[in-house]
């Protein structure tokens, strides 16, 4: 079998936001990246899924170079090889034709993201893909098991319950929590990493369907009320006629 | 030319959501001088669409396919993109659910549309630019968004929107009929199991939320959220490590690596206030810290706090809820 997953590079889910050039810019300065969590459960996953039935692990992130330390921890954790697009990621759409492209060039079985990116929150690349692809996404989807040789069930969440599919091969699916125990890299991971194939290509034109002009951080909160404890039950009554949300 | 809005339906009635959605898309309408049809699919009654005209919506395409009941992406995006052609859609408007978002994200690409999810604001419309706002970096930042396409596609996140009601108009209801092929089905689900909320509320509708941590020290005492919950007509929740442990379910979990939740009104019982749980409750309108701890970060992105023992604070929220006249 044959898998692929795609990994964005995002700050820590610790970092401050903060904004440059007239709040036209993500300010990257001082701030730490790390592989998508979301996607840590996909690639986790597949690899599992290789470990029972074999086959590859291919790893893909459409960046610039500085995507690449997280692109070898993801080697590290225990995908076979990786692919990097070279190219600034403008929008989703941008995002979603790299993806497509490399997944028709690599005929995959299995297609595995994150269900959501935690920079840009979008929840779209994965049913994009799907339908340029002409295959099913199943998203999010917080399990993943093989029926068979070519047939895979999952289970998805949809807002107050969830459903179970099964659907044949190729197909893509986004993952969350708790489809498995994300692993991190161990020492050995770590060295034969450092060897595995990084393949570095060009995109394919591919045109942004939107553009952002401008970022904005909330209102801050104008402080704290504290009620004592003792008196608890002031709070409802707060609540009520001061906030007037009950 | 005319706006479409997709509209989600749950027991014969119309997603809290969805209605949400619905007054984003006539006011989108009225500024750009046309009407707003909404489509709807499945589980839903005629009389319930007829309302939309409440929020300002004309017209209700309605596809009465039984076998649309249960989600089916595939034939979702016929049936919305028939609607879209019919009515020289150029604006489609979402809940920014998981349904929501998934058609809307095919749309895009079959329409070769611009898309924006997770978008909090009225779109300014001046000239030929078309700009909405959306929530980035997990609640912690806005981004405005031009979207370039002759079709945009929004999906507007919950409880962002407010619902309006223009005084009992009624939208005309018509048949609508894709045409739709066994092939469409071929990802139809095998099943379909909702949660048994026990008559309570759903998490990612709720307009208030109870939510508990590691602070109440077991599964045991988790009565008292749900109890103060069922008073107050919230949802229950929870932080990440109560759910790992399997205190609770994980569908309860919220934060960044969980759900998002934005309601108005969102109670946090003995959380700490992790960044990373912040991040999926940031944007409630009110929120209101019960800790133990007076140093605990969760005070400082606060509206009302209490510091005291779960044990001890909650029974009298519980007992001062019971008082209130509903
Ligand atoms: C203005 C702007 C500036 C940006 N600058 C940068 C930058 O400097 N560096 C950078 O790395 N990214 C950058 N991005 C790209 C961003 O991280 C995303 O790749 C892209 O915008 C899609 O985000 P999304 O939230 O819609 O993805 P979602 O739809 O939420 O993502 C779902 C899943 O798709 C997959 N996925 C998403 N993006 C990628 C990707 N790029 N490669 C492989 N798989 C992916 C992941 O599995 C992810 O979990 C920028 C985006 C914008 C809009
Ligand atoms: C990549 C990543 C992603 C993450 N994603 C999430 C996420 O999505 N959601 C999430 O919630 N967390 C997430 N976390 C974990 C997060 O960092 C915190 O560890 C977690 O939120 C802490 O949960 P807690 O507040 O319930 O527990 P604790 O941090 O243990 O806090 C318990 C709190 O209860 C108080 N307390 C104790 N006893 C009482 C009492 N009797 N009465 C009142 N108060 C009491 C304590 O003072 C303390 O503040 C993530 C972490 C990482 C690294």
């Amino acid at each position: 079998m044959k898998i692929l997953v795609c990994i964005s590079n995002v700050p820590d889910t610790t970092s401050k936001i903060n904004f440059t050039g007239d709040n036209k810019e993500f300010d990257k300065n001082g701030v730490q990246f790390v592989i998508n969590p979301w996607d840590e459960y996909a690639l986790t996953r597949a690899i599992e899924l290789k470990e029972a039935k074999g086959g590859s692990v291919t790893v893909l992130n459409v960046g610039e170079a500085d995507a690449e330390p997280n692109i070898r921890k993801a080697l590290a954790i225990g995908a076979d090889d990786a692919i990097r697009v070279n190219a600034h990621p403008k929008d989703a759409y941008f995002v979603a034709q790299q993806i497509t492209a490399v997944a028709k060039e690599g005929g995959y079985d299995m297609i595995l993201m994150g269900k959501e990116s935690i920079d840009y929150n979008g929840f779209q690349v994965h049913n994009m893909v799907g339908e340029m692809l002409g295959i099913p996404s199943v998203t999010p989807a917080f399990k993943l098991d093989m029926v068979d040789d070519s047939t895979a069930r999952l289970e998805r969440e949809i807002e107050g319950g969830k459903e179970v599919v099964e659907v044949k091969l190729p197909f893509v699916a986004s993952a969350q929590q708790p489809m498995c125990e994300p692993r991190i890299p161990n020492m050995r991971g770590i060295m034969t990493a450092r060897t595995k194939p990084l393949k570095v290509v060009e995109p394919v034109g591919g045109e942004a369907k939107s553009e952002y002009v401008n970022y904005s951080k909330p209102e801050k909160k104008s402080g704290v009320k504290m009620i004592d404890a003792d008196n608890a039950g002031e709070l409802i009554k707060l609540l009520r006629n001061e906030a007037k949300v009950l | 030319m005319s706006v479409l809005v997709f509209v989600e339906g749950l027991n014969g009635e119309i997603k809290k959501s969805s209605l949400e959605a619905a007054s984003y898309g006539s006011q989108v309408a009225q500024a750009m001088g046309t009407t707003a049809t909404a489509v709807a699919i499945g589980d839903v009654h005629e009389e319930a669409l007829a309302k939309l005209g409440e929020q300002g919506i004309s017209k209700v395409l309605y596809d009465a396919d039984d076998r649309l009941k249960q989600f089916v992406a595939d034939a979702y995006v016929k049936v919305i993109a028939k609607a879209a052609q019919q009515e020289n859609a150029k604006v489609l408007v979402f809940s920014n659910s998981n349904i929501g978002a998934a058609v809307g994200s095919k749309l895009a690409v079959r329409l070769n549309g611009s898309l924006a999810t997770n978008v909090t604001e009225l779109p300014k419309i001046e000239g030929g630019s078309f700009t909405v706002r959306r929530g980035v970096f997990s609640g912690k930042a806005f981004a405005d968004v031009n979207l370039s396409s002759d079709v945009k596609i929004i999906a507007v996140k919950k409880n962002s929107t407010d619902i309006i009601s223009n005084g009992g108009g009624t939208a005309t209801v018509e048949k609508l009929s894709a045409d739709l092929a066994e092939a469409d089905f071929a990802a139809a689900p095998k099943e379909t199991v909702m949660q048994d909320t026990d008559g309570g509320v759903l998490l990612p509708e709720a307009e208030i939320v109870v939510s508990g941590g590691r602070g109440l020290k077991g599964p045991e005492n988790w009565h008292l959220i749900e109890e103060l919950a069922r008073e107050l007509g919230a949802a229950t929740a929870c932080s990440k490590p109560v759910s790992d442990i399997g205190w609770r379910p994980h569908h309860e979990h919220v934060g960044q690596t969980g759900i998002t939740v934005s309601p108005n009104l969102y109670i946090a019982v003995g959380i700490s206030g992790a960044i990373q749980h912040l991040a999926g409750v940031n944007s409630s309108k009110v929120i209101v810290v019960i800790n133990k701890d007076p140093e605990a970060p969760f005070f400082k992105a606060a509206d009302y706090g209490i510091v005291g023992d779960a044990l001890e604070v909650v029974p009298k929220l519980i007992e001062a809820a019971k008082a209130l006249d509903k």
